[in-house]
């Protein structure tokens, strides 16, 4: 057993797909930066609200006014270097800090694409991304050819467990036997060509759609791992992500996971790529002498097998975390974030807040457009964080304004995947004497159904 | 290898099977031939209840211009009592259209000129006192309209001999001349668009997109509800957005007799939309709840049904003036938001949901 570790840790391959891993993610991303500046969500999400949403631990990351557009331009810019492999550690450590960052100003955005991309520039950090093919060899002189298997085997490992444990997560009986969402979000795409009038509202399509959702997320990192089925899985990422693209709005991350998929294939693939690069830049590099090693060395590397294997272990476990909490993990969601749990809801909510003078009796309600964005109001209203964190900022604000006695209530409906709205909050309980924590929430009143399900 | 392929298309196509063969077991659903004709609905909407409601609304503002006309070459208590009443008929119809910010009356801001209130009194007496005055200019919105007739109908001066006494002055004539033109040229503005043009293009705007008519048309509905009917008639007055109720911010101040008829009008315009029914002969057609029982939603279609007559029950016993309501019994007025705000989250939450329409606001990406 021990043997066989070793032996595996042992184990050499060639560079060449994480050079070209590292290139294609480093342009995306600088493009991902591009673009979402270019549709003016700098301003709308981060500069122009008056409040943020904060994730629990996070309360201290806040936009940083104008300052925001240079972290923008810092992220941006080391994404470039990650793929020039200029200052590699130097160039992936400011954009897993600085992604980061941004990702955890304001949890209105939460994605979990997001998510993926701050897990995979820290796991990049630690692995050899610029030993082959990068401006790095040019400084050193010094180019590798190989090295160790298990540094592409970590990247493999996290995309198949986003895969996998999304397959997992669509095991429920909404998403199977009723196929919710899907049936409430593929109607309203009627005005498609061709499949839209045809396709989109029938009920077999809604459930073929579901199904197959599942068993491709299920089984798609298998099928990428043997050589045999590898091309066709691939074809199959190719039409899933782009038809998931026509449908929904799901910007740059049906991109991402299609480049990212290429890491599976052989390394004669990415030789290929690597050549018809240095063709289009022939001229530049063929000057540079350099010394080329096989085998590429770690400097640590004990400690970075050890803390890949907490890291993976953590991955593994924490998705199912919610099995601590109470209640359904739709209608409560703790827990739901950071589980790679994708499209499965349809969930909608109304909340008003009612200020009350505890001693008088005396109340009024808030309008929530005061206070925050449109987008900021719809993710609020259904996620009891939210509700929780706006209500203490509420709180504040009318104790500011010389309010006494304050008391924050809210009358609060749900409706999760085409279900009759229902009661969310405890309108009895104040808010205000709430705080918020890693332990279950009482005052979130009970879901009046049953999902069954992982 | 080909093995695990045949396995997996073996799979895909028994899924596909066990979800057709599922989908026959309901046969009474609607689901089976093509898809909803949103562009029905939109020429139910256009045909049938909004382009009338702005055709009567037209013709109320044509009688109320003319006995405008009468009052003015003749102000005397009957004159007076023909104008109000002229007001009165057209401000119920206008409760038909307010919900219709979309196309010309959007683009021209007609809500914000025809029924902003409470109105600025001092505005309009600082207009009549200058006599020169842009009328469409929005600082105007709250000195124009049907609030600002209320005034200068009702609320000028103390009582009847006085107000015609005011009306001496050409001053006054003048002024409550120029608002009711330009109410009747507005109106006429919006309604020839909708004769020539805008029906066309509304009917035919049935894309899922932030910009379609379809999808504004709905949220405008929604919002109106919101803010236009709960919130403006009932929920300010009854200060529940402020530490203290605000009964001078009531619809119909003035005329104080009238604000509970103009808002029960409002009520039956906002429900006999969602039935669909056609505007005066409510023959039924197209509408939100055709679609949502398409869309298999028979349950919030009942529950808004019993919600619409509970709401109608809150609203008829308030008092004829919500102004003395708010101060009599003010809990009443709170329960009759109470019963409007659950339409609002029945509309807001579970019919938006079941249409997923685009909504116009939210500019990012999804997961």
């Amino acid at each position: 057993m021990i043997s066989s570790i070793a032996t595996y840790l042992n184990r050499q391959t060639s560079a060449a797909p994480l050079a070209v891993f590292r290139m294609f993610f480093g342009i995306m991303m600088c493009y991902g930066m591009i673009r979402f500046a270019y549709h003016g969500w700098i301003d709308t999400l981060y500069i122009q609200p008056k409040f943020h949403f904060s994730y629990f631990g996070f309360e201290w990351v806040k936009p940083l006014g104008n300052y925001t557009y240079l972290l923008f331009i810092i992220c941006g810019l080391s994404s470039l270097m990650v793929a020039a492999g200029y200052k590699y550690r130097l160039a992936i450590i400011t954009f897993f800090l600085s992604f980061t960052y941004i990702e955890l100003m304001d949890k209105t955005t939460y994605l979990n694409h997001y998510y993926f991309i701050s897990l995979l520039s820290f796991v990049m950090i630690f692995l050899p991304a610029n030993a082959h093919f990068s401006i790095d060899n040019i400084k050193r002189g010094t180019s590798y050819e190989n090295i160790p298997n298990w540094t592409i085997d970590a990247v493999k490992l996290l995309l198949g467990i986003v895969y996998f444990y999304a397959g997992l997560a669509k095991i429920n009986s909404d998403w199977l036997f009723r196929a919710m969402p899907l049936k409430i979000w593929l109607p309203s795409k009627y005005d498609l060509p061709l499949i839209g009038n045809s396709l989109m509202h029938q009920d077999w399509f809604h459930f073929a759609m579901s199904w197959c959702g599942m068993l491709y997320d299920l089984a798609i990192p298998f099928l990428l791992l043997y050589k045999r089925t590898r091309l066709f899985a691939f074809v199959m990422v190719l039409f899933f992500h782009i038809f998931t693209r026509v449908l929904f709005p799901i910007g740059m991350f049906p991109f991402i996971m299609i480049v990212s998929t290429l890491i599976f294939f052989d390394s004669g693939l990415h030789k290929n790529i690597i050549n018809a690069i240095k063709k289009v830049l022939g001229s530049i590099t063929a000057k540079v002498g350099i010394h080329y090693k096989a085998y590429y060395t770690y400097k640590f590397r004990k400690p970075v097998i050890m803390l890949f294997t907490l890291f993976f272990t953590w991955q593994l476990l924490f998705p199912f975390r919610y099995v601590l909490y109470p209640g359904e993990l739709f209608w409560t969601e703790e827990g739901f974030r950071f589980s790679w749990r994708v499209m499965l809801m349809e969930k909608m909510g109304i909340a008003t807040f009612k200020i009350v003078d505890g001693e008088t009796g005396d109340y009024f309600y808030v309008e929530n457009s005061d206070f925050l964005t449109d987008f900021q109001e719809k993710q609020m209203s259904f996620q009891p964080d939210f509700i929780l964190e706006y209500a203490h900022y509420l709180g504040n604000h009318f104790k500011g304004q010389g309010h006494q006695n304050i008391q924050v209530y809210v009358e609060s409906f749900v409706a999760l995947n085409g279900r009759l709205s229902q009661p969310y909050i405890d309108d009895k309980v104040d808010l205000y004497q709430q705080k918020e924590s890693l332990k279950s929430k009482d005052w979130i009143l009970p879901f009046n159904d049953e999902i069954k399900g992982l | 290898m080909f093995t695990l392929r045949k396995v997996f298309w073996s799979v895909f196509v028994i899924c596909c099977m066990v979800a057709c063969s599922s989908s026959d077991d309901n046969p009474g659903g609607g689901n089976n031939g093509d898809g909803y004709n949103r562009g029905a609905l939109l020429i139910n909407m256009a045909d049938n209840i909004i382009i009338p409601a702005f055709q009567d609304l037209d013709a109320k503002l044509e009688a109320l211009k003319s006995s405008k006309n009468t009052f003015i070459a003749a102000p005397n208590q009957v004159n007076l009592g023909e104008v109000r009443t002229a007001w009165l008929e057209a401000y119920k119809v206008w409760q038909y259209v307010e919900m219709f910010n979309i196309g010309k009356a959007e683009a021209i801001t007609y809500a914000f000129q025809m029924n902003v209130y409470p109105t600025s009194t001092q505005d309009i007496e600082a207009n009549v006192a200058s006599g020169s005055y842009d009328l469409e200019h929005p600082n105007n919105n709250d000195a124009v309209g049907f609030p600002a007739l209320d005034y200068m109908l009702f609320g000028v001066d103390v009582d009847d001999a006085a107000i015609l006494t005011k009306y001496a002055d050409a001053k006054y004539a003048t002024y409550l001349s120029d608002l009711v033109d330009q109410m009747k040229s507005l109106t006429s503005i919006v309604l020839s668009d909708w004769n020539t043009t805008y029906r066309d293009e509304f009917v035919n705007s049935t894309d899922n997109t932030a910009t379609s008519a379809l999808n504004k048309f709905t949220n405008d509905y929604v919002f109106y509800f919101e803010k236009g009917l709960r919130a403006n008639k009932i929920g300010i007055p009854a200060g529940n957005f402020s530490a203290t109720p605000l009964p001078e911010k009531v619809e119909g101040l003035y005329s104080d007799v009238y604000s509970k008829t103009l808002s029960l009008e409002a009520l039956k315009a906002a429900e006999q939309l969602f039935q669909g029914e056609a505007y005066l002969t409510n023959a039924k057609g197209e509408s939100f709840k055709t679609y949502l029982e398409f869309l298999k939603r028979e349950d919030l279609v009942s529950t808004l049904n019993t919600r619409f007559v509970e709401a109608d029950a809150k609203l008829q016993v308030l008092n004829d003036s919500f102004y003395d309501q708010v101060n009599t019994d003010n809990t009443k007025m709170t329960q009759a938001y109470d019963a409007l705000q659950k339409i609002v989250v029945l509309l807001k939450v579970d019919m938006l949901q079941a249409f997923n329409i685009s909504v116009d606001y939210v500019d990012a990406d999804g997961d």
